[in-house]
């Protein structure tokens, strides 16, 4: 190149990820309002259903809540890591958010366990044959919700594992931010299914 | 820049350049335009000639009917023109008419693209195992698209490997590749603007194809949740949409028409960001209205989110809804047709030059009118419970998408084939192009408004059992349609000739045949890798043409 006057106009006015990542978490966040609009509507037709959400354990699904809001507190302080640049301390903080997406992984296959093991799964045939199908579609919309909740909180582990190799070769260190807003969304939408699912009885 | 020499592969197949991804989606949109036309012409001819065997393909049953009405629809909307106008013009135009390098994340675009071509391959696919392609219609509407929930508990891998859930696993890659596509546009767009282009000096397809963005990311979100939603109901017997488990078939219709009406406006306003730029610079004349037009625009976006459910009139919905969404219908007509005003007036009193994009772009706005308006009679719901699922129907959205995709796809090709490829595109094949095709194409769609009035139902494989559509001027306009289809899509022969033979032999377009504004016209034909020798700082707007005291009659963005 031989006479370049102005340069290419890269990020000139917002972080390039960054407004990436708020556009995608937009588009994320309609995916799931629609499906708890259905959910609510659904909600709204069959009180029967509280009956049968009586059948989880708000205490197991309270724990996994502030499993996940500790871990928001864990990626904001890699965040604030990240600012300093401080290889190890991100490392370590990353670790502990995506092992506390373990713990919650864990406690939402114990809860899973426990429901499968009294009948209650994605169709509930033993409900549907009891004549009860309205209920057997709690179930489905249950395992339907969580499901692609627990899909996002594995991928965005995936997210943090690739953003911590990135760190170790100290380089993009921006994208523990990005995971981090990830994160925060993952775990914003559970506060929404958590009492939808579990507390409303 | 540094000066490495690419392999064939990363240069031409894999690449992250948005000059060749955007070929990429607009070529593979392309060759699926001749898919869908070719189950058209099937299916047409079945329709005009009943039970006999047809040319090229042999006979075809109720059930490949079925199937290939419903595939028709699903490719000519989400294979041919969001690939085409959105994506493919997208990222061909928008980098160079913002005057940057590239899209904003190159990855992300290249892998879009291949999530697309996976998401065809699987389209494909589903025609040929067991049971063929999915038959229920293009709108997937339960219970049919469920088979009927006649299995509560099916086998999860063969039913997963049959038409329906194959298609709905196609079109749900093809939304994620779009969904990434308009991140894209959107964060390059805001970020990589060149230094002056201010949101209100950009061109019009920009603005209009992020819109259109926006618009598909607010609306498509609700149908993946639905969309998976009735991919388990097929595939594991959950009862999601079906009435016998305590669900309602109702709640997909209005998922599906949640996105299924914006997505008109989706494929409609890069339609007519092509068809402004085109009129301005083929008038010589400021477009009209500019800012009004982005306003309008707007407005017809937030709008567009509120009228879906005047597709469900007959579905059972409550009066009073009904009236709401006839009269929401009524009112996105009023940006619409002032958009399409403002286009006029600019043609008013301009130095108008009869160059191929303009023709194509004329014939595209008068007949698109015809399918607006008659838009407007099926808003109204007293009327349309009576034309609803006829062939009424079907001309209106012919009327609508014919001219918004195809005419709008070639008005595109004949004003940027030069830019992309250097050389210019005949101009007298072109005519003769344009003449057949626009002539078959009204052949084709107007009688059907007068069969559908008459109460020919659509989605019917043959007629003999409905004696009033057996007699009278019906079987004559099926057959009258069904040639004029036959014409139309062999008329496309002429203008695939003249892409490839301009390819070699047209004549050389220099930097800006058109003596056009907008930044891409100021670059090489075609643009360079990087896309701009020295980077260009923008002035002014995108159609100063004709200004008083200036020698020459238009005035690049980029020109102090």
């Amino acid at each position: 190149m031989s006479q370049t006057t102005v340069s290419v106009p890269a990020a000139r006015y917002i972080p390039q990820g960054r407004l990436g990542i708020w556009i995608l978490i937009a588009g994320e966040l309609i995916i799931f309002g629609g499906l708890i609009a259905c959910y609510l509507l659904y909600r709204l037709r069959f009180p029967e259903w509280g009956a049968q959400a009586a059948h989880t354990s708000t205490l197991l699904g309270a724990i996994n809540t502030l499993v996940l809001l500790t871990s928001s507190y864990t990626i904001v302080r890699a965040h604030s890591a990240s600012l300093e640049r401080e290889k190890t301390k991100i490392i370590k903080w990353m670790i502990a958010t995506i092992s506390l997406g373990f713990v919650f992984l864990a406690i939402k296959t114990i809860e899973y366990s426990n429901e499968i093991s009294h009948g209650f799964t994605l169709t509930s045939p033993s409900l549907v044959k009891a004549g009860d199908s309205v209920g057997a579609n709690f179930w489905s919309f249950y395992y339907f919700m969580t499901g692609l909740h627990a899909t996002h909180v594995i991928v965005g582990m995936i997210i943090m594992t690739a953003a911590i190799f990135q760190v170790k070769k100290e380089k993009n260190f921006h994208r523990v931010e990005l995971a981090g807003l990830y994160w925060h969304m993952v775990d914003i939408i559970w506060i929404f299914l958590f009492p939808l699912l579990y507390i409303a009885k | 820049m540094s000066t490495t020499k690419e392999g064939f592969w990363r240069k031409y197949v894999f690449s992250t350049d948005h000059k060749i991804i955007g070929k990429q989606y607009t070529i593979t949109g392309l060759i699926m335009a001749l898919v869908g036309g070719y189950l058209a012409y099937v299916f047409r001819m079945n329709l005009a000639f009943p039970g006999k065997a047809i040319p090229v393909f042999g006979e075809l049953g109720p059930q490949q009917y079925n199937a290939f009405v419903t595939i028709h629809g699903m490719i000519m909307f989400f294979w041919v023109a969001m690939p085409i106008l959105l994506a493919g013009l997208g990222n061909l135009l928008i980098p160079l008419m913002i005057g940057t390098d590239d899209m904003a994340f190159p990855t992300v675009n290249m892998i879009s693209f291949w999530i697309f071509l996976l998401s065809t391959i699987i389209l494909i696919a589903s025609f040929f195992v067991p049971g063929g392609a999915s038959a229920g219609g293009w709108t997937l509407y339960p219970p049919l698209s469920a088979n009927g929930y006649v299995n509560e508990s099916p086998d999860f891998f063969p039913t997963l490997f049959s038409g329906t859930p194959l298609l709905i696993l196609a079109v749900a890659l093809e939304f994620t590749s779009m969904l990434m596509g308009g991140i894209n546009f959107l964060t390059t767009t805001i970020n990589k603007r060149a230094p002056g282009l201010t949101p209100f000096r950009l061109p019009l397809y920009v603005w209009f194809s992020n819109i259109a963005s926006l618009i598909f990311m607010f609306s498509v979100g609700p149908l993946v949740a639905g969309a998976l939603m009735l991919l388990m109901d097929i595939v594991t017997g959950t009862g999601f949409y079906n009435a016998y488990r305590g669900g309602d078939p109702i709640l997909f219709q209005h998922l599906f028409w949640f996105f299924g009406h914006p997505e008109v406006y989706v494929v409609l306003l890069p339609s007519l960001g092509v068809t402004a730029e085109i009129i301005s610079t083929f008038s010589r004349k400021p477009l009209f209205a500019y800012k009004g037009i982005i306003y309008l625009a707007l407005i017809a976006a937030v709008l567009s989110v509120v009228v879906w459910a005047h597709h469900q009139f007959i579905a059972g919905i409550d009066p009073r809804m009904a009236t709401f969404f006839s009269v929401g219908t009524i009112i996105i007509s009023i940006p619409f047709a002032a958009i399409i005003l403002s286009f006029i007036s600019t043609l008013w009193g301009g130095a108008i030059r009869l160059k191929m994009p303009m023709l194509w772009a004329i014939a595209g706005m008068g007949t698109f009118l015809v399918g607006g308006l008659t838009g407007l009679f099926l808003g109204s719901s007293t009327f349309d419970i009576y034309a609803h699922d006829t062939y009424f129907v079907v001309a209106h959205f012919h009327f609508v998408l014919i001219p918004v995709v195809f005419f709008g796809t070639f008005a595109a090709i004949y004003y940027w084939y030069p830019k992309f490829f250097g050389r210019m595109l005949d101009e007298r094949l072109g005519k003769i192009h344009l003449f057949l095709t626009v002539t078959s194409f009204i052949f084709f769609a107007f009688p059907l408004f007068f069969s559908g009035l008459g109460g020919e139902h659509r989605r019917i494989y043959e007629y003999s059992s409905f004696n009033s559509l057996m007699i009278g001027p019906y079987p004559a306009i099926r057959v009258i349609s069904t040639v004029a289809t036959i014409i139309m899509i062999s008329s496309q022969l002429l203008i695939i000739i003249n892409v490839l033979r301009s390819y070699r032999k047209g004549k050389i377009a220099g930097k800006n045949p058109w003596e056009s504004n907008t930044l891409e016209w100021q670059t090489d034909s075609p643009p360079p890798h990087g896309n701009f020798e020295s980077y260009p700082e923008v002035f002014r707007g995108a159609y100063d043409f004709s200004l008083p005291g200036k020698e020459k009659d238009f005035f690049p963005q980029n020109e102090k």
